[in-house]
């Protein structure tokens, strides 16, 4: 019992993988494109990223909250919400939508 | 020392600059700048050189990009340049302006105003604007509902007039607490007969101010040009001897009040370009009493293009430059006060705005 929960803590801590797009990377000098996170759901993954590259949650996120219309996080291929939780280990990509012009 | 004269271009692929010294007859372009975003306005701070761009990306958002080196490096921000949750989003940044007391102006869309006291690293919304009692009917114009036109007066900070499409022109003498529509005598035509000249709801296009301090604003609407002597309390048409009643841009001339630069289209219903394919300038110095047309060096025939909103501007030199960017990329500049023109950079993206800054180095 004791060796489950110790385990639970640690996958608790484990990071997600967050891979963000180029035009968003090249708008926070020093950013990388992956990035090693601790977070429990979307929301602290973009808490993260915002603490890690101050502003990058007004790239990501509009005021109503939410992920921005053509903004899509998809994690371990299923479309996310902010509300979202995240498993450890999880794979999340930030990916920006088709846009024409 | 030297002058030098920076002309500030906005377009939907990112802003540019053209230098050049005071003869301004060659030009130097740098660009695209601001990592090619959309960018509906490029202003800078006379004051300081430093310059703003705004604008709005599909994917990111709203933001207010700086540059502090007359553009050799950029910085943005959008902090604070949000709508209480959940309002709609602020879609993007329209226009900028610094006010006498150092301040920074954003108009955005949807309609509203934003102000940053540390050179646009941070933004507070001015909501009384929101609170203005026709806030509830307020329509969108074909470009969305956007504050485009922001003008603070030049020496009265608490003075602001602001131009939204499609509510009309209104001002504050607070510092935005409270507004007051500023319409009257302007025509809505689109309004049901009868109902042609209400409170607000009018579709303003461009709204700038004469030098001088004599209160004389000018406006180009959707429908007519006018004047107004009492700071927008009450306008008068100087549309007669125009081959239209429509365009988007105005332009004053820097240090004569009744000087005014507009570029009337064909029509709204014709296709928007230049009259008859003649592009042309028309120039009034009695303050609209009169105009001339101003060609030479404007493509004849074959000029399909139209002028957005925010893309024409003055310089301040002797004479006075006299610069305009068309929707088909091509940047025209006059050095004699719009007598003559060049087309100093003939293919750059849709240019959205055009904006002077004047340098001594």
């Amino acid at each position: 019992m004791t060796a489950i929960s110790e385990a639970s803590r640690k996958r608790a801590r484990a990071p997600v993988v967050v891979r963000l797009p180029a035009h968003l990377v090249v708008l926070f000098p020093g950013a990388d494109r992956l990035v090693p996170l601790v977070a429990r759901d979307v929301a602290e993954m973009v808490d993260g990223l915002d603490a890690l590259w101050p502003g990058m949650r007004e790239r990501l996120c509009d005021e109503t909250p939410a992920i921005r219309r053509h903004i899509n996080v998809f994690v371990d291929g299923r479309r996310a919400k902010l509300a979202t939780p995240l498993a450890a280990g999880a794979d999340v990509f930030v990916i920006t939508a088709i846009s024409g012009g | 020392m030297a002058q030098q004269v920076i002309v500030l271009v906005g377009t939907r692929k990112g802003a540019f600059l053209l230098a050049s010294d005071s003869a301004r007859r060659s030009w130097e372009l740098r660009g695209p700048f601001c990592e090619t975003w959309p960018t509906n306005h490029v202003v800078a701070d006379s004051q300081s050189g430093t310059i703003y761009a705004g604008g709005g990306n599909e994917w990111f958002g709203p933001a207010v990009w700086k540059s502090t080196d007359l553009g050799a490096s950029w910085s943005h921000s959008s902090q604070g340049l949000a709508y209480e949750a959940g309002q709609a989003p602020v879609k993007s940044v329209w226009s900028l302006a610094v006010a006498a007391d150092g301040s920074l102006y954003a108009g955005v869309e949807p309609a509203g105003l934003f102000r940053s006291t540390d050179g646009g690293i941070s933004w507070s919304h001015i909501d009384g604007l929101q609170k203005h009692p026709s806030r509830p009917e307020w329509n969108p114009g074909g470009a969305g509902l956007i504050l485009h036109s922001l003008v603070p007066d030049p020496v009265d900070a608490k003075k602001i007039w602001v131009g939204i499409s499609a509510a009309g022109v209104f001002a504050t003498e607070d510092g935005g607490t409270t507004w007051e529509a500023r319409n009257r005598g302007t025509r809505a035509d689109f309004m049901p007969e009868g109902q042609n000249y209400p409170e607000f709801g009018q579709c303003v296009h461009c709204l700038v101010m004469a030098p001088g301090g004599g209160g004389r604003l000018y406006q180009q609407n959707h429908c007519g040009m006018y004047r107004s002597d009492d700071g927008g309390r009450n306008w008068a048409s100087i549309e007669e001897g125009l081959p239209s009643s429509f365009g988007f841009p105005a332009a004053v001339h820097p240090r004569d009040p009744d000087g005014l630069y507009l570029i009337p289209l064909n029509g709204d219903i014709k296709g928007r370009f230049m009259p008859e394919g003649n592009a042309a300038v028309y120039r009034t110095r009695d303050a609209g009493a009169n105009w001339e047309a101003r060609r030479t060096g404007l493509p004849q025939g074959s000029a399909y293009f139209n002028v957005l909103r925010q893309a024409m501007a003055t310089d301040t030199l002797e004479p006075a430059g006299v610069y305009f960017g068309t929707n088909a990329g091509g940047l025209y500049a006059s050095n004699d006060e719009g007598e003559s023109w060049d087309c100093v950079a003939p293919h750059l993206p849709t240019i959205t705005s055009v904006e002077t800054l004047v340098i001594e180095r």
